[in-house]
């Protein structure tokens, strides 16, 4: 639900051009500068305040009184101790979807950006619906239609399905936009003319200049998986749950301590992802100038 | 063979579009939309969708351009931070909305302070805008970076040379520039908007929204075709509001939706 | 704009130093003259934009701002505009007003930008007529004057069509029309025809032309193309590096070339060096008489139609024909000295040459530049 909207990392763009720089403001800050500075502050303080409460509850002796109460990690060791099945999984589950991912993705990619034209879109179209339908809606299908099946139901594959079914058009994409900026064309010319197979060309020259578009996708699909609620929630029974089921129930029943501290779990599996995203779109940025 | 795996996706896309319209009665399904409940449950959503959207177009607009335009010590810092939610779960979103305005949340310890009473939202349709808001603002700040950064500062200046004041630019110049990102920005919010179940699920209010309406049809009810029913409307909605995002915007959807 | 009574095509010919008398061409705001006084720039990353410069532009003059990229004359236009602040002490006057610290919105210019940067969310008249909306111009007064200066622009008709909806050369004509909608004291052109091309370009400088001395208005212009420079310039400035290095009218500028750079940057210049022989210019092509204001000079330059053929031996300078090229007009002759010197000439005579025939040379005296070492 929350991240079925953003693809491509956060780009994060360098500062204003040269043409701007000293023009205007060169009279110094103005009111409207502070004021909207003020504001955006205000809601940079919205996004990041509760994060760092939360942080702070996860990390004290006892969340009513507060910070004063000391620094501990007792808490975290208990979520440790209650959950580390769930975070194992959860983790085994994004390398799983990227696996999947990958072995599915890239070459579809590859056929699309090869073949342009009207079943490509409609095939884009159809790749993308599992994206613009609500998680709720996609997990529903599935429990719809195999939920008969019972072996299959109760193990994590079921959830393993729902993950990549959402998280391959967004590996697709990605790898796609990169595809498509080369000239896929005239780089397997050239390898055929020295002699280059199928697979050779495939894996050989189309793969390693795709890297970008890989690493990013497989970055994207890694975080959405870590972080994927909507379906998991519908999918999941007592044995196969992930992290953020596994915070839905802690919030619901345990101390909030407890919560809080699995929450910073799962920030720390999350932010490091993330860092490398933006770290990412930012050495792309200059590569595929004017792509976007 | 690769066009072998690639079908193998399309199937499995088709099952769950089938699995998705099998169980429902066809007459029943026209009738749902129009029973009262349910009817209610959609208004509501929509409703919340749309006052989130606008809110978030506003806050993230002005947040957006002016970091985009300005550059001060910190930037990249604020810009990162900001961004960040963008891979929160609705189940952590709803949690940091219980932290802001919870029982024992930040604000209602602040107005305890200053006025004596505690001022809780997190359970209240308060909250969920707030929640709503919290994994709104990231994404559509990022698009709407991107679209300022692509605006042609001579027609500012042009607007300017003319005797425009700041505020005359902004509504003949720059507003209609940033339409196009602003409107596909706008259908993005409001199709996760829609189709956002963890906050609410996790802020267990008592306002019903479309995900869990059709969440307690399934579990607490088995009311399976009505679920499969609700789902298919919702579904329909949130792809027909990307489609308008995507059409509107081209290429730049590709990467933001 | 009250036009009526005043002669709308009134052909003055290029070159000449008089300046265009400012004409009552509103009921306010006539044309400025503009002044600037130890205008530097310094941007924030140390480049040194511009040098401390001041400038006196008379009302109704137009002055053209003639150099390669970078060298500041485009930062120039702009501290004039409004858009950029000029360092700390550098004051800009429109007549006896010091607007130094007014932006560019409450200046009252009127600015046509390189890319025209016409509005696409309005119609053509829409834009003409933006001005005088945020002016409060009532609707219907708006209208009618915005009718007026597309008919001027010859633009009749087009006032409904979208800005996408254009030629080049006719959005062009929208943007002037728009930036002098609102009776600027001062028009400010960056570089308006450099996006067209060739031809559309020699036939809209001769509408400007015509343009900016019947409006009588004070412009600045800014060009990297000589002949633009040359065609339109009541003054011409050449800047290179942030200074301007000559300020004259264009024949002052062609032949009496005050530095190396202006003589090199304007057209082609000839350049011979040798030994000086009291009178003469003495080197191993031959010799020429040098003017008698030129002091301990080594060296001579003269523009390539300065010269005349004549037959080898009885001229100044002799040499061998290196390359003809026929460019129509007229036919330039690459000619070799001796010692290695290389000269060209141009030349409206009907004849052909062989590569390596003799050729003979002469050059007036009065016809050398030469500059002070």
């Amino acid at each position: 639900m929350t991240t079925s909207s953003t693809p491509h990392p956060p780009r994060i763009r360098s500062a204003p051009s040269p043409r701007s720089r000293g023009e205007g403001r060169d009279e110094g800050h103005s009111r409207r500068f502070y004021a909207q500075l003020a504001f955006t502050v205000l809601v940079c303080a919205f996004l990041v305040v509760p994060v760092v409460l939360s942080v702070l509850a996860g990390l004290s002796q006892n969340f009513f009184v507060g910070v004063k109460s000391g620094l501990t990690l007792r808490w975290v060791g208990q979520v440790w101790s209650l959950y580390s099945g769930t975070i194992f999984l959860s983790l085994a589950l994004a390398l799983e979807c990227l696996a999947a991912t990958l072995v599915l993705g890239v070459p579809i990619a590859y056929v699309l950006a090869r073949r342009p034209g009207r079943m490509a879109r409609l095939f884009e179209e159809l790749l993308v619906l599992p994206v613009a339908v609500p998680g709720l809606a996609t997990a529903l299908a599935l429990i719809l239609l195999y939920g008969g099946w019972r072996g299959f139901r109760a193990s994590s594959l079921f959830i393993l399905v729902g993950h990549v079914v959402f998280t391959l058009p967004f590996m697709v994409r990605s790898v796609l936009a990169v595809m498509a900026a080369m000239d896929l064309v005239t780089l397997e010319e050239a390898a055929a003319s020295l002699g280059a197979g199928f697979f050779k060309r495939f894996f050989g020259v189309i793969v390693p200049n795709a890297r970008y578009g890989i690493l990013a996708g497989a970055l994207m699909v890694v975080t959405l998986s870590v972080g994927e609620f909507n379906i998991t929630w519908m999918l999941h029974t007592p044995l196969t749950k992930t992290i953020p089921v596994g915070l839905a129930d802690a919030y619901a029943s345990l101390r909030l301590e407890i919560g809080s501290a699995y929450t910073i779990v799962f920030f720390v599996m999350i932010v490091p992802l993330l860092v490398a995203m933006q770290w990412l779109s930012r050495e792309r940025a200059p590569a595929l100038a004017g792509r976007k | 063979m690769i066009v072998f795996a690639a079908f193998w996706l399309l199937p499995m896309a088709r099952l769950v579009s089938v699995g998705a319209s099998g169980p429902r009665g066809p007459a029943a399904y026209l009738a749902i939309v129009t029973d009262a409940n349910y009817f209610a449950s959609l208004v509501s959503t929509v409703t919340l969708s749309i006052g989130v959207t606008l809110a978030t177009l506003v806050v993230a607009g002005i947040a957006g351009m002016f970091l985009q335009r300005n550059d001060f010590p910190g930037r990249a810092i604020v810009v990162s931070l900001l961004t960040f939610p963008l891979a929160f779960p609705g189940v952590v979103i709803g949690f940091m909305v219980i932290m802001l305005a919870g029982r024992q949340g930040l604000i209602g310890t602040v107005t305890d302070a200053l006025f004596g009473s505690k001022l809780v939202f997190a359970y209240s349709i308060a909250g969920l805008f707030a929640g709503y808001l919290y994994f709104s603002i990231p994404r559509v700040i990022l698009t709407v970076m991107a679209a300022v950064e692509k605006l042609d500062r001579a027609l500012e200046e042009a607007a300017r040379s003319l005797g425009a004041t700041p505020w005359q630019v902004l509504r003949d110049v720059v507003l209609p520039g940033l339409r196009p990102a602003l409107i596909s920005a706008g259908a993005i919010c409001f199709a996760t908007s829609m189709g956002a179940f963890g906050t609410a699920f996790t802020l267990a209010t008592n306002i019903n929204v479309l995900p869990i309406t059709i969440y307690t049809e399934f579990t607490n009810y088995a009311n399976f075709s009505i679920a499969a029913a609700l789902s298919l409307v919702l579904g329909v909605i949130t792809w027909a509001a990307l489609a308008v995002a995507r059409t509107l915007a081209g290429s730049t959807v590709a990467a933001a939706a | 704009m009250s036009a009526e009574g005043r002669p709308e095509r009134e052909f003055r010919p290029p070159g000449s130093s008089e300046v265009a008398k400012p004409r009552a061409w509103g009921d306010h705001n006539d044309a400025a003259s503009v002044r600037l006084a130890e205008c530097a720039k310094t941007f924030a990353d140390g480049t040194r934009a511009l040098l401390p410069l001041n400038l006196d532009i008379q009302a109704g003059e137009t002055v053209v701002f003639l150099g390669p990229s970078g060298c500041g004359k485009t930062t120039l236009l702009r501290i004039i505009a409004g858009l950029a602040q000029p360092d700390a002490g550098g004051r800009v006057f429109f007549g006896d007003d010091d607007v130094t610290a007014r932006p560019i919105e409450r200046r009252n210019v009127g600015m046509v930008f390189q890319s025209y940067a016409l509005f696409p969310n309005m119609t053509v008249a829409e834009n003409v007529a933006y001005g005088l909306r945020v002016r409060r111009i009532r609707g219907d007064e708006r209208r009618r004057q915005a009718a007026k200066l597309l008919d001027m622009m010859h633009l009749a008709g087009l006032g409904d069509r979208r800005v996408d909806q254009l030629s080049g050369g006719q959005r062009q004509r929208v943007a002037l029309a728009r930036a002098l909608a609102v009776k600027p004291r001062v028009l400010l052109l960056d570089e308006p025809l450099t996006a067209l091309d060739a031809k559309l370009r020699e036939s809209l400088r001769v509408d400007i032309d015509r343009l900016l001395r019947s409006l009588g208005v004070t412009a600045v212009y800014v060009t990297h193309d000589q002949a633009e420079a040359m065609a339109l310039g009541d003054r011409v400035a050449v800047m290179s590096h942030g200074r301007v290095e000559q300020i004259g009218a264009p024949q002052d500028i062609y032949y009496r070339p005050a530095s190396a750079f202006v003589a090199d940057f304007i057209g082609t210049m000839n350049r011979v060096s040798g030994q000086r022989d009291g009178a003469s210019l003495r080197f191993p092509g031959g010799m020429l008489r040098l003017p008698g204001h030129a002091m301990a000079a080594d060296h001579a330059m003269f523009r390539p139609q300065d010269a005349r053929i004549v037959e080898p031996g009885a001229g100044a300078l002799t040499g061998r024909v290196a390359a003809a090229f026929f460019l129509g007009s007229m036919t330039r002759v690459v000619v070799d000295l001796p010692g290695e010197q290389t000269i060209v000439i141009d030349t409206v005579e009907r004849r052909s040459f062989v590569n390596g025939e003799a050729i003979g040379v002469d050059v007036d005296a009065d016809a050398l530049v030469i500059l002070e070492s």
